[in-house]
């Protein structure tokens, strides 16, 4: 601080409460109606604080969903997004550490041709190339599978940049030591290079993990049959009814529920969401 | 930058990319070229045929006013977006380097909205803004202002503004208070013994030196706000009421999918991709300028 004045520390302190109070305040209130019976959630004005239906509301999302005819049970959805965010997350890191290595790591013809290939995948988001993307996995008979939730998201650029800046830094003097001494580029690869990651690593796991989970489009698309739905599709999409009887107590628990694992994952990881978030996009 | 020190492999480099180049062909090079193709074609109205129509699509794409208000649409909300989420997270970032004391705890709060699906943020504030028992409206509605995003267009755009602010604060906040962070407190501290004040130096010496970070969180927002927000529309307003919050990634959807006109769906995709590797484009050319500086 380059000099005291009491008076802009605590504007400061004032204009972050309100910010934190404002940013937090819609989850604060998604908590708070999932908490209360359903009567209490259609009385405006609605409650600000806490009632005593927490327990009962999550077991009856997770046991049943919405609690409708043919709504899905918030435990089949929570495993298959967790399946489809691991996948995401794991998949894009082997697949992307393992091309970086090729990038750097070797001379070979057409690498350039291949390393720009991959560049362009950045412009080209799911959500700009819908309909023949659509097609593309329905010709595979990819719909309604695990592998048509994950496979095509797996192709990363931003995960291959990442790893390849990482291993230029690198010094070439242990690659040297590891060719001297006789090693094959795997040896290489597994016994240094993959080690020295780590960091790399756990920072992109957690971006990735909450890219793969917050997917909404992609299996939309690509899901008909309930058992393949994720969760944060079948939210929005129970969101978008419309209902002559909304249970806001029910949505609401089947909201937190879909926030609950991506929030965890930031709030433990802060510090590896922090580098992953920072060095993804250099 | 190349490495000094490569290993020599004849079979190998081509085995480690293999997964990630069929991927990205399968998923990628396919589909596009069947959408630029698409592009150009015309499918019969009962399916099986379609022919060849060189840029028709194109042409009643542009002759339709419908799709130049998607245009303007989308230009107010991504400058919505950006303009306020700059603001607010510029703020909050400069009141944070401020504070010693607690910092911590509010960046631990401040992060929490990334984690949010942009579809879920909808629903979020959906709910505070519900008509019949959201809070907000209350709130508003005890201070005489009629809150109902289901049957207005401006207030459901400016709904749908808020949840995209909501979702991109954290990220802005993280990298400016990098920014702010980076700068040398020397030269802070050299214009407080020159007699500068608080504002002063926020003004000559803080704001320019953050104009690169401020500039390659314009050009992320813009982006955000034009293809990361789909799931904040389908989940709050499906682009209504009527056509007031139908941006162009959600017209692309909504024409291929419920519209079932797939020329015309295609022909919005490749002006999207075209709109999207401009942006990418600036966005690289700046940082390599950041890199040299």
């Amino acid at each position: 601080m380059v000099e005291n004045r009491p008076w802009l520390i605590a504007l400061s302190h004032l204009v972050l409460i309100v910010g934190v109070i404002v940013i937090a305040f819609p989850i604060w209130m998604t908590f708070v109606a999932s908490t209360h019976d359903q009567a209490t959630m259609l009385r405006s004005p609605v409650p600000l604080w806490p009632g005593s239906h927490l327990i009962e509301n999550y077991k009856t999302v997770l046991a049943a969903g919405y609690n409708r005819p043919g709504s899905v049970p918030l435990s089949v959805t929570l495993t298959n997004s967790m399946v489809m965010a691991l996948g995401v997350a794991i998949g894009k890191i082997v697949i992307s550490i393992i091309s970086a290595f090729a990038f750097v790591y070797f001379r070979f013809p057409l690498r350039r041709t291949f390393f720009w290939a991959i560049f362009i995948t950045l412009m080209l988001p799911v959500e700009v190339r819908i309909v023949p993307t659509y097609g593309v996995i329905a010709n595979l008979g990819m719909l309604d599978s695990y592998s048509g939730l994950i496979i095509p998201l797996i192709a990363s650029a931003t995960a291959t940049f990442l790893f390849r800046q990482f291993f230029l830094s690198v010094p070439d003097e242990l690659t040297e030591a590891a060719r001297v001494d006789g090693a094959s580029p795997m040896r290489f690869f597994w016994d240094i290079l993959l080690p020295m990651s780590r960091t790399s690593i756990a920072a992109l796991f957690v971006i990735q993990f909450i890219y793969g989970w917050n997917q909404y489009l992609w299996p939309l698309l690509i899901t008909t049959k309930q058992g393949f739905y994720t969760v944060v599709m079948t939210v929005s999409r129970q969101a978008s009814v419309v209902d002559t009887v909304p249970a806001w107590n029910l949505l609401m628990a089947m909201a937190m529920l879909a926030m609950l694992p991506p929030v965890l994952v930031v709030a433990v990881m802060q510090r590896q969401f922090v580098r992953g978030l920072v060095e993804t996009e250099k | 930058m190349e490495k000094r020190v490569v290993f020599n492999e004849r079979w190998l480099p081509y085995l480690l990319v293999a997964p990630q180049m069929i991927i990205t062909l399968v998923f990628f090079f396919w589909p596009s070229g069947q959408m630029i193709w698409l592009s150009v074609l015309v499918e019969d109205a009962f399916g099986g045929h379609s022919k060849f129509v060189w840029f028709n699509n194109f042409k009643s794409l542009f002759a339709d006013p419908a799709y130049f208000d998607s245009v303007r649409l989308t230009i107010v909300f991504s400058a919505l977006v950006a303009a306020i989420g700059l603001a607010v997270s510029l703020l909050l970032a400069v009141m944070a380097d401020r504070v010693i004391r607690g910092s911590s705890v509010y960046k631990a709060i401040l992060v929490w909205p990334y984690a949010v699906a942009p579809a879920v943020a909808g629903v979020l504030w959906g709910f505070l803004f519900n008509p019949s028992v959201g809070i907000v409206n209350w709130l508003l509605h005890g201070v005489g202002i009629e809150f109902n995003y289901v049957v207005n267009g401006n207030q459901a755009l400016l709904l749908i503004v808020f949840a995209a602010v909501w979702t991109q604060v954290s990220y802005n906040f993280l990298f400016f208070l990098a920014g702010l962070q980076s700068i040398p407190k020397s030269l802070i501290e050299a214009a407080a013994i020159d007699g500068a004040g608080p504002g002063r130096r926020f003004w000559d010496i803080v704001f320019p030196l953050l104009a690169p970070t401020g500039f390659f969180l314009l050009v992320i927002n813009t982006l955000y706000a034009l293809i990361g927000t789909f799931g904040i529309v389908a989940s709050l307003t499906q682009g209504g009421p009527g056509q007031a919050t139908n941006i162009l990634v959600y017209k692309v959807y909504n024409d291929g999918f419920r519209g079932q006109d797939l020329g015309g769906s295609s022909a919005q995709s490749v002006i999207l991709m075209l709109l999207m590797i401009l942006l990418t484009f600036i966005q690289f050319r700046f940082i390599e300028r950041r890199v040299h500086y």
